[in-house]
């Protein structure tokens, strides 16, 4: 490697009193961050190849690591900070698009963070979930206008399909290729141990996988990688992905490094290629065309799955999510532009889109002012970080939201962002055998469904609280919220009042 | 009245509260004078606290049978000149009169409550493709919202609604209920957390024939009112009582539903319960969670439904109101209180506590069972 201008992120301190020379340091990185010398009987560090993924820090057994970001400071510059000269010294070395895993580090506003929930106090009662039924099982799909009955009594109307899921929790489309078959088959343990649903995302189903076809939703992506006719009906509902948050308008990329034989053979395409999804699907430039797909779809299926539209949250969504219902989708997913990814390029996951808070209060209410809110389900995705985060998302409007990042740091992910790389030494966002092998999917299952078991007591406890008993309750009760910290303009659009008012 | 700033008026914000209900029926239309149902609703003066009460009464206006008999209430006299405009402009005025009130001491500084019986007028409900319900919703709405100082008390056939800011037994004396003669009255004494301001926001609220009569705080008010917004709704009141006599309207009148099914929407079963009943109830209830869920009415309520043809009363899922029902004879008493019962009807045939979500229905005899079972 040749000469580079670029300082080391981040420092490695190695406490040489702890320090055994053991080697599992050197053994566990994939960056090659720590190195043997041989002659010494030494171990070392390579402080530049180092991405803090707290992988040798965890699996240390003398406690010897420390990991701390650069202290090395560029002269003060209140325009040009750190980051913007690093990536300017990157993008010098190497003339290419700089790219970013994971979601939005920026520090933009975490709008739920601005939203306060309710809760009761003499006036109504609080209700215990101890003590109580509390609901919160959920339907996704579309929902007729009314219920008619025969002039027997009996019923006459029937539902579209739903997805039926215990609580307003799924995982998000990640896709085998983007990580590990053993990332996807705890995810897919998870959904089926939890009763909720998991996304295979854009990369097709794994063989193994098609036994939890009850708790899956397929992807169908403009690179229609892995669709077929026996992959479409293996879920319980398909979403068609236009978009995706961390990078609107433009498509997936699976570098060919990652497309070994299971990924090429799941995927359908040849082993070691590039996995390029395009930009726009190619048969559909228009609103009337993504309603010839997802008609398509739904015939090719016999009308037996909800079809779930996922849109990124760009500027005019409200307008665009209101035609996607009436072009036929069940279910529309906004995925706001803190949303995560495996790979995205940084200038577009920074720039584009606009926060998921924003875009689903400004859905939930174009949809119900023109009359078809209760008529589709809505999902809102793009960073729900805990508990609140959805009671927050329901109360203004969603139906379910979608979780990532979440389930990914569940798993064992600590968000070091080299996801791109194809080298997690977490085993999650990689396809090397020896990196896979160190994600057991039972354990990683059950730290899932611990994560949403938690989650539902959290909700339980929130929406009792605020004497409410049922989730289809706490759907678009903004009542129940109040903003904190916002101006007026914000507070107009998320159509919430401010504390104390 | 206490007078209060504008924005904290009844409408500008949503008050809390606490309350007392009682309706009594003859499920055989006989008549009989308001003197009882103001009885039993004063023996729970502790349940209200001077700032609420009102009467719904059916059966009051028969030589206008066929009219929409509006009660309105006028802060002050050049709102009656745009309304009385308004009628002109939409409807045939049979007949418009000062309803007769009385000077009670604790009463302070009434609006002026006028009576009309109104026919609509053909033309304008034609031109508008509506039905003739369908255009006095929307004319009460365009009042409530447009003609600021006028509200329309109620706007049904041979019913009517009297209420205002005070104990119920003195809004009783006020309107001279002992006068009238019906075979239905629901009664209601509220205790709200603040001054409503007005009298519009006192209970029953009302919607062409329906009356709502309500003890409660709705928990899942926001999503009720977005729900009902979709349907052309407007929640002026920001008043539970509002969204629920809404829903009824939306469910029985709109969508057709059986009174049953509409008390069930309204207090659903739960799931659990739901998923232990045999293949074809499960499904309907199933159903109908799918398709009204946000028109499940969550928190505690107890709350009295009045129609020409029916009293309803119904308690929350988890009955967090009380609500007591007894039967004599042809007569039917819903309560807050067994006391307030007993106060009117000493030694009924059956006095129960219904269920939470149990609907009670009592109907005008002559009335037809149109919904058999639902599976």
């Amino acid at each position: 490697m040749g000469f580079s201008m670029l300082a080391p992120e981040f420092i490695i301190e190695r406490n040489r009193d702890r320090c055994i020379d053991c080697r599992v340091c050197e053994k566990q990185c994939s960056m090659e961050a720590h190195y043997y010398d041989p002659d010494e009987e030494k171990v070392y560090s390579r402080e530049e190849k180092c991405i803090n993924c707290h992988r040798c820090i965890s699996l240390c057994p003398t406690r010897a690591l420390c990991i701390k970001e650069n202290p090395q400071e560029f002269k003060r510059n209140a325009n040009w900070s750190r980051n913007s000269i690093r990536e300017i010294q990157k993008q010098a070395q190497t003339g290419g698009i700089l790219l970013s895993g994971m979601g939005n580090p920026k520090p933009f506003p975490i709008y739920w963070d601005n939203i306060l929930l309710n809760a009761s106090q003499v006036t109504n009662p609080s209700i215990d979930p101890l003590r109580e039924p509390m609901e919160l099982k959920t339907f996704l799909g579309r929902k007729p206008k009314k219920l008619e009955l025969n002039q027997d009594g009996s019923l006459k109307t029937e539902v579209p399909p739903q997805l039926e899921l215990s609580m307003p929790v799924m995982f998000t489309a990640m896709s085998f290729g983007s990580i590990s078959l053993n990332a996807s088959t705890a995810l897919a343990m998870a959904a089926k141990e939890t009763d909720i649903c998991y996304n295979t995302g854009e990369g097709g189903l794994h063989e193994s996988l098609y036994s939890y076809g009850n708790w899956t939703i397929i992807q169908v992506a403009s690179g229609r990688f892995g669709v077929y006719q026996d992959y479409l009906e293996a879920g319980s509902g398909i979403e068609i992905k236009i978009g995706q948050g961390a990078k609107p308008g433009i498509g997936g990329h699976l570098p060919g490094e990652k497309v070994g034989e299971e990924v090429a053979s799941t995927r359908m395409i040849p082993k070691g290629t590039d996995a390029l999804s395009p930009a726009p699907h190619h048969d559909i430039y228009s609103i009337e065309d993504l309603r010839q797909l997802i008609y398509a779809l739904k015939e090719s299926t016999r009308y037996k799955k909800p079809v779930s539209v996922k849109i990124a949250a760009v500027h005019n969504v409200a307008a665009i999510a209101s035609g996607i219902a009436r072009a036929g989708a069940d279910i529309i997913t906004i995925d706001g532009i803190r949303g995560g990814t495996g790979a995205a390029p940084t200038r577009i996951r920074d720039s584009v889109g606009i926060p998921v808070e924003f875009a689903l209060a400004a859905v939930d209410e174009r949809l119900k002012e023109e009359g078809i809110r209760n008529q589709v389900s809505v999902v809102a995705a793009g960073s729900i970080r805990n508990s609140g985060d959805i009671v927050k998302a329901v109360a203004l409007g969603a139906d379910a939201v979608y979780i990532g990042t979440a389930a990914l740091v569940a798993m064992g992910c600590h968000l070091c962002r080299k996801c791109y790389t194809g080298k997690c030494n977490w085993g999650i966002a990689t396809q090397d055998p020896w990196l896979t092998k160190r994600l057991n999917p039972e354990i990683a299952a059950e730290r899932l469904s611990n994560l949403i078991i938690g989650w539902d007591h959290e909700f339980k406890e929130m929406m009792g609280g605020m004497g409410i008993n049922a989730i289809e309750s706490l759907k678009g009760n903004r009542h129940m919220l109040r903003g904190i910290g916002l101006t007026n303009r914000e507070l107009e659009v998320l159509g919430i009042k401010l504390a104390g008012e | 009245m206490r007078r209060v700033k504008e924005k904290y008026r009844e409408g500008n914000v949503r008050i809390p509260s606490g309350c007392a209900v009682s309706g009594i029926m003859n499920r055989q239309g006989k008549v009989f004078s308001g003197k009882e149902i103001i009885k039993s609703i004063s023996l729970m003066r502790d349940r209200s606290n001077g700032l609420g009460g009102g009467f719904a009464a059916y059966g009051i206006y028969p030589q206008y049978k066929d009219h929409y008999a509006f009660h309105m209430l006028y802060e002050r006299e050049s709102c009656r000149a745009k309304t009385e405009k308004f009628f002109k402009d939409n409807f045939l005025v049979e007949k418009a009169e000062l309803l007769p009130v009385s000077k009670v001491p604790s009463i302070k500084e009434p609006p002026s409550v006028w009576r009309y019986f109104l026919l609509p007028r053909e033309d304008k409900y034609e031109e508008l493709q509506l039905s003739q319900p369908g255009f006095i919703v929307r004319k009460v709405m365009e009042i409530n919202s447009s003609i600021k100082g006028a509200y329309v008390a109620s706007s049904g056939k041979d019913m009517g609604a009297f209420k205002g800011v005070g104990f119920p037994e003195d809004i009783g004396e006020f309107y001279n209920l002992e006068d009238y003669k019906g075979y239905l009255w629901t009664a209601h004494g509220r205790f709200p957390t603040n001054s409503p301001g007005w009298w519009g926001g006192a209970h029953p609220f009302t919607l062409l024939n329906w009356s709502v009569v309500h003890n409660g705080e709705i928990s899942s008010y926001g999503t009720n009112l977005r729900y009902l917004e979709e349907f052309g709704y407007e929640c002026t009141l920001q008043t539970d009582t509002e969204a629920a006599a809404y829903l009824f309207d939306l469910l029985i009148r709109r969508h057709k539903l059986p009174m049953e099914i509409a008390c069930r929407v309204l207090a659903a079963p739960f799931w659990e319960e739901i998923d232990r009943l045999p293949e074809g109830p499960r499904k309907f209830f199933k159903n109908m969670r799918i398709i009204y869920g946000k028109a499940l009415l969550n928190g505690p309520f107890s709350i009295i439904l009045g129609c020409n043809e029916a009293m309803v009363a119904i308690n929350d899922r988890i009955k967090l109101r009380p609500l007591v029902a007894a039967e004599k004879g042809a007569m039917l008493y819903v309560s807050s209180e067994e006391a307030a019962i007993i106060e009117v009807c000493s030694n009924p045939d059956k006095i129960w506590v219904p269920r939470g979500g149990e609907p009670v229905i009592g109907r005008i005899e002559e009335v037809e069972e149109k919904w058999v079972s639902a599976c």
